[in-house]
């Protein structure tokens, strides 16, 4: 029994861009529901991880700074226009989640109100609540596995699989958010497993664009073994060789690629918070208690006794690439479909490097708003004949193969992918060459997929995120591929130097043949 | 990854097999919670996070570990109050102060604002 639902707006995903999205879209007097993988409320990178938020108040001076600080790191590659419009709406609804939602942000010692950042559980938690009181309906565990469309490639629903319902479910919609966040990989990085980019392959699906997939190999640090890929504090780390000595030039903001090319070459890399004094200490269980979480199981002292680090890949979550928009609604190339949060390009606001977050916080809230109250927008014009257009699935890889037999798992293709896009000697320190034998890798593990990955009723969900997956890498590296210099995240080891000449975007899509082109950057 | 289930503890409010982002847990014939999916846990903590009775422990490790470890010993996790920390720490349950509330972290830079997340 399929469960099969109508809206004015669907949201796809459950993480603060998605509740942003259904929110705003709700308040515009729309019927929304929203669909998430997991729970709406702790799933997604936010609920776990928390995050700064880039919160600067709308002084002119303040707010000049905050802009210019971030576009040399970022390639120069971001907008004026979009920071300003983020940064005027991420200040708005931040006070709205003070003044209307009662989020209890600390005090400073000047008592004043801290408002730059935000507690995941308790954020998270918080817009649940609000989203419902909205009159949202929201669907738990029910991941999306694919678009519908008109017969005119109109975007008019999706179609998914609740797992513990055990049933599929379709929702016929005016207009679609897709808010899935980004592509990790399955790295077990603090949050990110339901992040397998799925959206990114919907969107594909129906003829969208992706922008800016090169930049998506951030990696975050975490005790060996483990899962919190919380950085700010290793801003007091010293790392350290195993026989005790200094490892020169590591360190978390800049010399992170040290402690790569020291991991790769089988050394293990150690660390000491030995650079917080006594107050500091005190404070960052305060500011971070997940970040803690870890030590106080292992029995470590993170301040005082040595413990092993390593990197663990957070691909386009904490990079900047994903769909393409194309207006200040966040509208993607395809009619009905719009886009928010990591699911879409950050490149608008940060260029090609979000390294020490806020930037991220900001866009989803910003991009969750903006795409919402455009689809409600959307839907209201197309009116009531909207609910009686006829659909099609358009889904391909690992629900409709081209092949008559089952000739690989997803399990598989989950391993032939995380064994291209995780080690640091093909993702983080990329070289061309690298490059080339990773995508040829990749180009058949996709093949495979596209003729036998065959999955039907639950399995149909893993079966997707494998081919997600697989698109998403080689987006990535097609995209990296195409810019021969280095600029923000996207550092070549045989294009060491920026390019003044390859000051642009690059836009990449297709799923059988894989493209990517310049774009020039809007002045 | 999550490694206990306190039965003993628990008051079968199946809290945990909801918010479980990954869908680790079915619920027991007895209607405690049974870890039937460990592989898929993501090591988030968000289940202990949201047990009213602090009857799960998630440890930090990403892969599993065996019988004999500490994260099985519930009478060691409690006597050490690993048991509920995370819960105790974002102060969630009755009675207790949210921890975004108090959440004011050093500033990483001297001109900065105090980190609160
Ligand atoms: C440890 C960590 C710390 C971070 N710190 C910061 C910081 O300090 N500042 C900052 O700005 N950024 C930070 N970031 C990045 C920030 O968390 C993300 O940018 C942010 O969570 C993006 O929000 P989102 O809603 O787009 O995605 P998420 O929060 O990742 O949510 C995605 C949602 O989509 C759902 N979903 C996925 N696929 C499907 C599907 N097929 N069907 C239905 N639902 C689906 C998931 O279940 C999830 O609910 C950090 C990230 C990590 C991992
Ligand atoms: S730690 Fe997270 S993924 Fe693991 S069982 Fe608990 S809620 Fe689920
Ligand atoms: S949340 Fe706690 S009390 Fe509720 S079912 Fe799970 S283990 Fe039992």
């Amino acid at each position: 029994m399929t469960l099969e639902l109508d809206a004015d707006v669907l949201v796809v995903g459950g993480g603060p861009a998605a509740t942003w999205a259904a929110l705003k879209a709700a308040e515009d007097g729309a019927a929304v529901v929203l669909a998430d993988k997991g729970y709406c409320g702790t799933s997604g990178a936010t609920a776990s991880g928390g995050t700064g938020v880039w919160y600067v108040p709308p002084e002119p001076e303040a707010r000049e700074k905050a802009m210019a600080s971030r576009e040399a790191l970022g390639g120069y590659l971001a907008d004026r226009r979009w920071m300003a419009r983020v940064l005027d709406e991420t200040y708005d609804r931040i006070n709205e989640l003070a003044d209307v939602a009662r989020y209890p942000f600390p005090v400073g010692p000047d008592g004043k109100p801290l408002r730059t950042g935000l507690q995941g559980p308790e954020y998270m938690r918080r817009q649940r609540v609000r989203v419902r009181r909205a009159g949202v309906r929201v669907l738990d565990h029910s991941p999306v596995t694919e678009l519908l469309t008109t017969d005119d490639g109109v975007v008019a629903g999706a179609a998914g699989y609740q797992r513990q319902a055990d049933r599929a479910f379709t929702v016929r919609a005016g207009a679609v958010v897709l808010a899935t966040g980004g592509c990790a990989f399955l790295s077990k990085a603090l949050g990110c497993n339901v992040n397998t980019g799925d959206g990114a392959l919907f969107a594909a699906e129906v003829g969208a664009e992706l922008s800016g997939m090169e930049f998506s190999n951030a990696y975050g640090i975490a005790p060996e073994h483990t899962s919190v890929t919380k950085t700010a504090f290793y801003n007091y780390a010293t790392f350290y060789r195993a026989d005790g000595s200094v490892l020169d030039g590591a360190g978390s903001q800049r010399g992170r690629s040290v402690i790569a090319r020291t991991l790769l070459a089988s050394e293990k890399v150690f660390c000491k918070l030995d650079r917080a004094d006594e107050a500091a200490r005190k404070a960052m269980r305060l500011a971070q208690p997940n970040f803690f979480l870890t030590f106080d199981r292992l029995g470590i002292d993170p301040f005082t006794q040595p413990f092993a680090v390593t990197l663990l890949a957070e691909g386009t979550v904490r990079g900047t690439g994903g769909i393409r928009i194309v207006d200040d609604g966040c509208a993607t190339t395809v009619p009905g479909l719009y886009a928010a949060g990591d699911a879409a390009t950050r490149e608008l606001i940060c260029g090609g490097f979000t390294g020490g977050g806020s930037h991220n916080a900001a866009w989803a809230i910003s991009s969750g708003s903006w795409s919402g109250r455009a689809a409600a927008r959307f839907a209201r014009a197309l009116g009531p004949s909207a609910a009686r257009r006829q659909v099609r699935a358009a889904g391909g890889a690992g629900l409709r193969p081209t092949g008559t037999t089952s000739s690989v798992s997803a399990a598989e293709v989950v391993g032939a992918v995380q064994a291209e896009v995780l080690p640091y000697d093909k993702n983080y320190l990329r070289h061309g060459d690298v490059l080339r034998a990773a995508l040829g890798q990749l180009d058949g593990t996709w093949a495979a997929v596209r003729s036998g990955l065959r999955a039907d009723g639950p399995d149909v969900v893993r079966a997707r995120q494998a081919a997600a997956m697989v698109a998403h890498a080689r987006w990535m590296y097609t995209s990296a591929l195409a810019r021969s210099e280095s600029r923000g995240m996207a550092k070549r080891l045989d294009f060491p130097e920026l390019d003044p000449a390859q000051h642009f975007r690059i836009t990449s899509g297709g799923l059988d043949e894989v493209w990517a082109r310049p774009q020039e950057v809007a002045a | 990854m999550i490694e206990l289930v306190s039965a003993a503890q628990c008051v079968t409010c199946d809290k945990c097999i909801a918010v479980c982002p990954t869908n680790v847990f079915d619920r027991g014939a007895d209607g405690v919670p049974v870890i039937s999916r460990q592989q898929d846990c993501q090591t988030c903590f968000q289940c202990e996070a949201n047990c009213p009775t602090d009857a799960l422990f998630v440890a930090p490790h990403t892969h599993p570990l065996p019988a004999e470890s500490f994260a099985h010993d519930e009478e060691h996790l409690r006597r050490t109050g690993l048991l509920g920390s995370y819960r105790r720490d974002i102060g969630w349950g009755h009675g207790r102060t949210p921890g975004a509330a108090r959440a004011v972290g050093p500033a990483l830079s001297p001109s900065g604002p105090p980190l609160i997340s």
